[in-house]
C-alpha cells in the first residue's frame, strides 16, 4: 500500500509533465505568429472562406480562424466572453446586443441580403410562390425568430398573409437551407446568397419585392488583443475586392460604401 | 486475493480509519467542484423575482408537457420492444447473438447527433424506409411528435435492454427449467417466472430509459427540427432560448433539473431501494 502510493505521485507528476510538454510543443514550430478569429453569420460562409485565402496571402503571419453560426448564437458567445477579433452578423439587432455591452464600436454595413423562397430541385410540393406556403399540407422550414433570417421571414410571411405554421424553426439559415437541399421539406425561406450557394440543388423562387425584407450585413472590430488584424479584415470586406466577392456570391451592395450602423 | 487484505485490515485498523490522505481528498474536492458548481450557478443566476410570472408562460408548460409525454411514450416503446429483445439476448441461443448484442448497444456510445443523421437517412423523406412509409402509409416521421418518440426510443432503448439483460442473466435460469418440467410453455414461463424475477432490473432499466429520453437533444433536433408544441421538448426549448433570453434558458433548465431529480428520487425510494443501496 505504502509502496504503491509513493510510486503513484511521481507517475502522476510524470503524466502531467508529459501533457504539459505536448501542449507546449503545439505552440512552437513554423506556424503563423498570430491568429485572428472571425465569427460570422452562416450566410457569409462562402464569402468569408474566399476572403480567408486573400487575407492570408496578404498577411502570411496571421492565421485566420473562421467560425460560422446563427448571428444570435455568435452574439451571445461574444457577450459570454468568446475570444474573437471580428463579428459579422446578418442584421443590426443582434449586433446591437454586442455594441450595447461595450464589446465593440462602430459597426460597418458591408452588404445587404434579401429573402428568397427555395424548394428542392424537383419541387415535390409544387410550390410556385410564397402564398403556396399557406397550406397545412405543405411542409416548410424557416429560421428561429431570433436569427436574422427568421425575423425577416416572420415579417415576409405576415405581409404575404401566410398563417399556416412552418414544420420547423432551424437555428441558422444554412440549417434551413440544408433541410431543403436534403428534400426533407417542400420549401424554405433563406437569403438570396444562400440559394445561390446551393446552386442546382434547390430551385429559387423570387418573392414580391414589396413584401420582401432587406437586411444589412454588419461587421464590427471587437475589443481585444487582435484589433489591428481585425481592422484589416473589416477593411478588406469594404474594399473593392471584398465587394466584388460579395456580389459574386449573390449579396446586394451596401447602400453606400462603409455606411456606419447604429 | 480475498485472504490477505482481511489480515492486513485486522492488523492495522488504525491506518484504515485514520485521516483521509490528501492525495485522494484534493482530486475528490475538484471532482465535487466540477459537478456541483455548475448546478450552483444555475441556482444563483436564476431569475427568482420574476419566477412565478415566467413559470406560467404558456411556452414553458407546452415544452414541459411535450417532454413528459414523449419521454413516457418512449419508455413504453422501450419496454414493449426492449424487454423481449433482452430476453432473446439473455436466454435464447442462435447464431450471431453476440453480433446482434453489439449492434443494439451501439446507440449507447454513439453521439446522439449521429443518431439523428442516421434516423434521417433511414426515415427521412428521401431515406431508405422513409420514402416507403410516406408512399404506402402516408406516414412522415421527421418534424412530428411521433418522430421525437422514435428519436428518443433510439437513444434510450439500449439502456433498457442492457439493464434487463443483466437482470435476466443474474436471475437463476434453473427456475425457468423447473417451470418447464411442470409443463409451463416458454411464454407462460416468461410471464409467470422470468419477468417477475427480473422485475427490479426492468424497473431500473425503464427509469434509465425515461431519464435518457427526457434529456434527449441531439438526435431529436437533427431528426425533427424544432417547433413549439410539436417537436420542441425542454432541452430544445433551452437551446432555443439561450441566445436571446439567457434567464429563460436558466429557468427551463431548473424546471428540467427539478423534474428529473424528483422523479428519480421518488422511483428510487419506491422500487429501487433494494438493488441500489
Amino acid at each position: 500500500m505504502t509502496v504503491r502510493s509513493v510510486a503513484a505521485v511521481p507517475l502522476t507528476a510524470g503524466l502531467v509533465a508529459t501533457v504539459l510538454g505536448l501542449a507546449g510543443c503545439g505552440a512552437g514550430g513554423d506556424e503563423p505568429a498570430s491568429t485572428l478569429t472571425v465569427l460570422a453569420a452562416s450566410s457569409l460562409t462562402d464569402v468569408f472562406d474566399d476572403l480567408e485565402g486573400t487575407y492570408e496571402a496578404q498577411h502570411p503571419d496571421v492565421d485566420v480562424q473562421l467560425s460560422f453560426d446563427s448571428s444570435s448564437t455568435l452574439a451571445e458567445q461574444v457577450v459570454q466572453g468568446a475570444p474573437a477579433g471580428v463579428l459579422a452578423t446578418a442584421d443590426r439587432a443582434t449586433m446591437r446586443t454586442v455594441v450595447e455591452e461595450g464589446l465593440g464600436a462602430e459597426p460597418v454595413v458591408f452588404a445587404r441580403n434579401e429573402l428568397v423562397l427555395v424548394t428542392p430541385a424537383d419541387n415535390p410540393g409544387n410550390i410556385e410562390g410564397i402564398t403556396d406556403l399557406d397550406d397545412s399540407d405543405v411542409a416548410y422550414a424557416v429560421c428561429v425568430p431570433e436569427a436574422p433570417c427568421g425575423a425577416a421571414s416572420a415579417t415576409l410571411l405576415a405581409r404575404s398573409g401566410v398563417t399556416a405554421p412552418p414544420v420547423t424553426e432551424e437555428d441558422s439559415v444554412r440549417d434551413t437551407l440544408g433541410k431543403v437541399v436534403e428534400g426533407e421539406v417542400d420549401a424554405g425561406l433563406v437569403f438570396a446568397s444562400d440559394a445561390q450557394a446551393a446552386g442546382g440543388r434547390v430551385r429559387a423562387i423570387p418573392v414580391p419585392a414589396a413584401d420582401n425584407v432587406r437586411t444589412p450585413d454588419v461587421a464590427v472590430v471587437l475589443d481585444g488583443p487582435d484589433t489591428d488584424a481585425a481592422q484589416v479584415w473589416v477593411d478588406l470586406l469594404i474594399s473593392r475586392a471584398g465587394r466584388r466577392v460579395l456580389l459574386d456570391h449573390g449579396f446586394l451592395p451596401a447602400p453606400a460604401a462603409a455606411e456606419k450602423s447604429p | 486475493m480475498s485472504g490477505r487484505p482481511a489480515v492486513a485490515l485486522g492488523a492495522g485498523t488504525g491506518a484504515a480509519t485514520g485521516r483521509v490522505p490528501w492525495q485522494l481528498l484534493v482530486p475528490a474536492a475538484f471532482a465535487v467542484a466540477l459537478l456541483v458548481l455548475p448546478l450552483t450557478g444555475l441556482l444563483v443566476r436564476a431569475p427568482w423575482s420574476t419566477l412565478p410570472a415566467r413559470l406560467t408562460d404558456p411556452e414553458v408548460g407546452q415544452a414541459l408537457r411535450l417532454s413528459l409525454l414523449t419521454a413516457t411514450a418512449s419508455m413504453v416503446v422501450c419496454l414493449l420492444l426492449g424487454v423481449p429483445l433482452a430476453w432473446l439476448l439473455a436466454r435464447a441461443s442462435f447464431p450471431g447473438r453476440r453480433v446482434l448484442r453489439a449492434m443494439v448497444t451501439v446507440p449507447l456510445v454513439l453521439p446522439p447527433v449521429v443518431g439523428g443523421v442516421a434516423l434521417l437517412a433511414a426515415f427521412g423523406r428521401t431515406g431508405v424506409a422513409g420514402g416507403w412509409l410516406d408512399d404506402t402509409l402516408g406516414l412522415r416521421l421527421p418534424f412530428t411528435t411521433l418522430g421525437v418518440v422514435v428519436a428518443q426510443s433510439f437513444v434510450a432503448m439500449p439502456f433498457l435492454v442492457l439493464a434487463v439483460e443483466g437482470a435476466l442473466r443474474s436471475a437463476d435460469a434453473r427456475y425457468d427449467d423447473l417451470a418447464a418440467t411442470f409443463g409451463a410453455s416458454r411464454w407462460q414461463t416468461f410471464c409467470r417466472v422470468t419477468l417477475p424475477l427480473a422485475a427490479p432490473g426492468v424497473l431500473s432499466g425503464a427509469v434509465l430509459a425515461w431519464a435518457r429520453a427526457l434529456g434527449e437533444f441531439g438526435a431529436t433536433i437533427t431528426f425533427n427540427g424544432s417547433y413549439p408544441g410539436t417537436t420542441r421538448t425542454m432541452p430544445l426549448a433551452i437551446y432555443a432560448a439561450r441566445n436571446t433570453d439567457f434567464e429563460a434558458a436558466i429557468l427551463l433548465s431548473l424546471v428540467l433539473l427539478v423534474v428529473s431529480v424528483a422523479i428519480l428520487a421518488l422511483l428510487r425510494e419506491r422500487w429501487m431501494a433494494g438493488p441500489v443501496s
